[in-house]
């Protein structure tokens, strides 16, 4: 116990040296002063050590390891630069004795011992009972309370002898503890314990008991109510929760994919379950708000249904055209359940507000639903929701897979994570070993030579090649954007030219329809490949660059098709809709969308049929490789990150889109996994798969949710609607139902006025966007500012450690002098041995 | 198996489902298994013991590097044989469950890559796991140079306190930057 008081007296001792360095002679002084009277305690100690030393017991034995000293006795031993000054600790030949102490350290015991765990987490408990300052009682703060070394220092003074006592003491304290925290945070504590089941059980049994037992003592029975209550809540929420749990999709799948190709390829699929949730909660919340109401209230269409012809399943149009599927379809009057007003009436008011007025004189106060409003709205929350959920997901994403840290660290993080315990097939763990090797000779190669010095005909030659490579893709990528341009005027024209005369064949109108959506879907079929060979041909020297590089290709190649695309919807088709015969624009377009889809769905089975099954079994059998085609995961991301911005651009047009999103994912998710499994083999080359899923998710919100979220908004801002088809008809823009209801609301009831107001100033106003903006870039700013600070905090504290571990490492060279020169004498030399203590 | 000894009694169930990372679904799975590895005589045991090679003969384990080390660590038997009792098992289930908090995986982690069992991993842990991770063949296998200065770089990579070993903190460090480890550190039923 004294020797403990000891140990906290030398802190004491050496934060005074801190605060004055100068006198460092001081501080040993001291030291040896300590030495001094400890001798009493530590000569006990020892020869209650060589008395255990004499039991030989096995704890002992496995300290002088002798891997270690095989290890340290290799060739070139202390020969490495680094190697020199870690070796202080492990040079000598300790006494059995210091290798007793330094098994015991806590540091040391914590990976090991099941006293230290409890010891760890009764501190933790107790931090944590501080925190929720939940009944504090005298008796938690006893004398080892403390989380202190001095707790340690027992502990290790009589690991063997009192262990047991020491073990049963500490978890009595744990207990008591525990039994103080609420219900939920003593399970949660429990449950995050390294134990094993059967000691959480006793440790539980035991609070339990001891807490039941106060609150019988203590508590009226109306919390020993609550008490029940709380059990009974926590049981059906586990039955929630264990019932969300067999909900999870595709679980067999997943675990099958991740058996053979481990994480990288996982995270393709996991990502199109992610995607597919957006839709089923897009779906959700257009098909109850929009679709099934405007469903229940069809209304009276002028002309009948056109016949089912089965080309429409490609095209999107004739039969589906006037169905809920789409924009025109929607009426823009009140639902009600009585007095169901007309959309043909409508059309015939020449002012929105008056036909609104009448409207809601006739309805009356019966529950009424309007139809525009609720269009915009939803659409709008839709977008709005979808926002919150990926910016989320980002930032979470961010937080983990980029920590505050220096980024090195690279060759311990490999060895200590790289090991996929996932992966259960043979021939994969096979692979992956040969793998981790490669990776590891690279790595160890890339440390020991830093940078092989080219020459300068090489390095020119290099670069000549990546422009050369540049030049080809950027080339490739205009050429086939103008190409488009130019095609899409062309059809235009075309669709001008046939609704001038009556076509005699409305099915080759239809299908002529689909030539747009084929040759863009051939584009991003074929200049990925052409991307691909020149990757091929530059050489880059570590894969994430070369992923890197791809991904940039191809979302120039995708973003820059995709503003094409809507120019040419949105400025050809939308602003003169007249000229090539449609009454409405935006079910038009979202004919179109609905085609684009399609045609990526069919060209991605094809895709994979060719590029995948036929090639696999080209290679196989004429060019007779024994390696099977790489599942190219970014690439296919990409493609799936591209379909979702067509889906998001089309849900205003075409309200049901989700669904077919959600029909094309769950196809596409069992024909790659069949196509995985059969045809491709695990990938060579390392794939940091939290790194891309957080790229992935960031392309998914930056340029695709972003980008359709901006078209969406241009769209209702400030595109004329069709005067004679869905919900906005009559309107000058599809904002202005918003406007016109708040407006209403204000005449119909003033107390409301404070709506209007914040809606004059909030949403019209542009100042409130910039000042909105400022705010938002002042608390960024800080947040960098707050990240650097804790960068040096970090830094500051890492110097802290490594101060600690000289201390630690001057401690034990002490013990080991005085043990060496305790052990060969007898207690009458002691005198002698004082003197040379405090001589040196 | 409809016999009474393959049935989990609903207060332990729900124990379990406290104590653990584990949904009752996986429990209930997880028993399921147990049960077909035990043998007929085993089965009127009242805390049966699956001995370490019938253990390791499940599939999600069979061909993993580390699976005796696995075996180890999570076995409560007296005679370290690495037989698991129920408990046990569910134990290294719910360590390498999904829900499983981050510290629970590096610590059980460090404990498997502690293959002394001494607390901390020194250059012999080192040299053991990197030679799980590449294999016992001669040609994937590091040659000694390479071995040496590996274990160098990642003991001045990891080793924060510069004793020569690094210890669960510093092996916890090194893990919390690493975002793909909880993903990887996983066994699925």
């Amino acid at each position: 116990m004294a020797h403990s008081v000891n140990f906290d007296l030398t802190a004491d001792h050496m934060e005074a040296g801190l605060e004055s360095p100068a006198d460092e002679e001081g501080v040993h002084d001291s030291f040896n002063q300590l030495i001094e009277d400890q001798r009493q305690e530590a000569l006990e100690l020892q020869e209650l050590q060589r008395d255990l030393d004499e039991e030989e017991r096995d704890s002992v034995a496995y300290l002088s390891s002798p891997g270690q000293e095989i290890w340290r006795g290799s060739p070139g031993r202390g020969e490495e630069e680094g190697g020199g000054q870690l070796d202080p600790l492990l040079e000598e030949r300790w006494s059995s004795a210091t290798l007793k102490v330094l098994s015991s350290m806590p540091s040391r015991t914590i990976g090991r011992s099941r006293g230290a765990i409890i010891s760890q987490y009764y501190n933790r408990t107790m931090k944590l009972r501080r925190r929720r300052q939940s009944r504090p009682s005298i008796k938690d703060f006893s004398r080892s309370a403390r989380p202190s070394i001095r707790g340690y220092g027992m502990e290790t003074d009589c690991m063997e002898t009192e262990g047991v006592d020491e073990e049963g003491r500490k978890r009595d304290q744990l207990v008591n503890n525990l039994q103080n925290l609420s219900l939920s945070d003593r399970v949660r504590m429990l449950r995050a314990m390294p134990l094993s089941v059967a000691e959480k059980s006793e440790l539980r049994r035991l609070a339990d008991r001891k807490g039941r037992r106060s609150n019988h003592s203590q508590i009226p029975c109306c919390s020993q109510l609550k008490y029940h209550i709380i059990i009974a809540l926590r049981h059906s929420w586990y039955s929630c929760l264990s019932f969300l749990h067999s909900l999870q999709l595709w679980q067999v799948a997943l675990k099958r994919v991740s058996g053979r190709f481990g994480t990288g390829v996982l995270s393709y699929f996991l990502f199109v379950k992610t995607l597919l949730f957006f839709n089923i909660f897009l779906f959700l919340v257009t098909g109850l708000l929009l679709a099934v109401p405007q469903a229940v209230h069809p209304p009276t269409l002028t002309q009948g249904h056109e016949a089912f012809s089965g080309l429409e399943l490609l095209t999107g149009g004739g039969y589906f055209s006037d169905s809920v599927m789409y924009y025109g379809y929607y009426s823009n009057s009140t639902l009600s359940k009585d007095c169901r007003v007309t959309s043909s009436s409508m059309e015939q008011q020449p002012s929105p507000s008056v036909s609104r007025r009448t409207m809601e004189t006739d309805c009356g106060v019966k529950p009424s639903y309007n139809m525009p409003l609720a269009y915009f709205f939803t659409i709008g929350l839709a977008f709005f929701i979808t926002c919150i959920i990926l910016v989320y997901s980002m930032s979470k994403s961010f937080g983990q897979s980029f920590r505050i840290d220096k980024s090195h660290g690279i060759l311990a993080m490999k060895v200590f994570c790289s090991w996929d315990f996932k992966v259960i097939k043979k021939t994969s763990v096979k692979l992956r070993s040969e793998n981790i090797c490669i990776q590891l000779r690279e790595l160890l190669e890339e440390t020991s030579r830093k940078h092989v010095q080219k020459t300068a005909c090489q390095r020119i030659g290099r670069v000549l090649v990546h422009v050369l490579a540049w030049f080809i893709c950027i080339g490739s990528t205009v050429a086939c954007v103008l190409a488009l341009y130019y095609f899409s005027e062309y059809m235009h024209k075309d669709l001008q030219y046939r609704s001038r005369i009556p076509t005699k064949d409305p099915l080759l109108k239809e299908a002529s329809l689909l030539a747009l959506p084929v040759v863009v879907s051939l584009i991003n079929l074929l200049l990925p490949g052409i991307f691909n060979a020149t990757a091929w041909m530059e050489e880059y020297d570590s894969p994430s660059v070369n992923t890197y590089i791809a991904i940039s290709r191809n979302l120039m190649l995708k973003v820059s098709v995709l503003v094409v695309l809507c120019f040419h919807w949105l400025g050809r088709i939308a602003s003169d809709p007249h000229s090539i015969g449609l009454q409405c624009w935006e079910s038009f377009v979202g004919q179109e969308l609905y085609r684009f889809l399609l045609m990526d769905f069919i060209f991605t089975i094809l895709d994979t049929f060719f590029g995948e099954f036929l090639w696999r079994l080209f290679s196989q059998r004429v060019l007779k490789r024994k390696r099977k085609p790489v599942f190219d995961i970014s690439r296919n991301v990409l493609e799936l990150i591209y379909g979702q911005t067509l889906a998001w651009l089309g849900v205003l047009f075409t309200p049901l889109l989700p669904a077919v999103q959600i029909i094309k994912l769950l196809l596409l998710f069992y024909m790659k996994q069949t196509s995985v499994m059969m045809n491709c083999q695990s990938p060579r080359k390392p794939y940091r798969a939290s790194q891309m899923s957080t790229i992935f998710i960031t392309l998914l919100c930056c340029p695709s949710f972003l980008g359709a979220a901006v078209c969406v908004s241009y769209t209702m801002w400030s595109i004329r609607p069709s005067e004679s088809c869905g919900p906005f008809r009559s309107l000058s823009t599809m904002f202005q139902s918003g406007k016109l209801w708040v407006k209403e609301l204000e005449t119909h009831n003033p107390n409301l006025a404070w709506l209007a107001w914040a809606h004059s100033y909030i949403v019209e106003n542009p100042l409130f966007l910039f000042l909105a903006a400022g705010i938002f870039l002042i608390v960024i700013y800080f947040n960098t500012q707050v990240v650097d600070g804790q960068r040096k905090i970090i830094s500051l504290l890492q110097e802290q450690i490594e101060n600690e571990g000289e201390d630690k490492k001057f401690l034990i060279t002490r013990l080991q002098a005085i043990h060496q020169q305790k052990r060969p004498l007898s207690p009458r030399r002691l005198t002698s041995q004082a003197s040379q203590d405090s001589n040196c | 198996m409809g016999t009474t000894a393959s049935q989990l009694r609903k207060d332990l169930l729900s124990e379990y489902q406290e104590l653990t990372f584990l949904t009752k679904r996986e429990i209930i799975l997880a028993h399921k298994r147990f049960s077909e590895l035990l043998s007929k005589e085993d089965r009127n045991v009242p805390t049966p013991r699956v001995p370490m090679e019938k253990v390791l003969s499940l599939p999600e384990l069979k061909s993993n590097p580390f699976r005796k080390r696995i075996s180890h660590v999570f076995s409560t038997s007296d005679m370290k044989d690495g037989s698991l009792t129920f408990e046990d098992f569910l134990d290294l289930l719910s360590a390498f469950s999904d829900s499983a908090t981050l510290e629970i995986k590096s610590h059980y982690a460090f404990r498997i890559f502690d293959f002394d069992d001494d607390g901390t991993l020194d250059g012999g842990d080192l040299e053991k796991l990197v030679n799980c991770l590449t294999g016992e063949t001669d040609d994937t296998r590091l040659t000694t140079e390479e071995m040496r200065q590996l274990i160098s770089n990642i003991l001045e990579e990891s080793d924060i306190d510069k004793d020569g070993t690094v210890n669960l903190s510093e092996f916890q460090h090194v893990i919390s930057r690493s975002p793909d480890f909880v993903s990887s550190f996983k066994i699925v039923l």
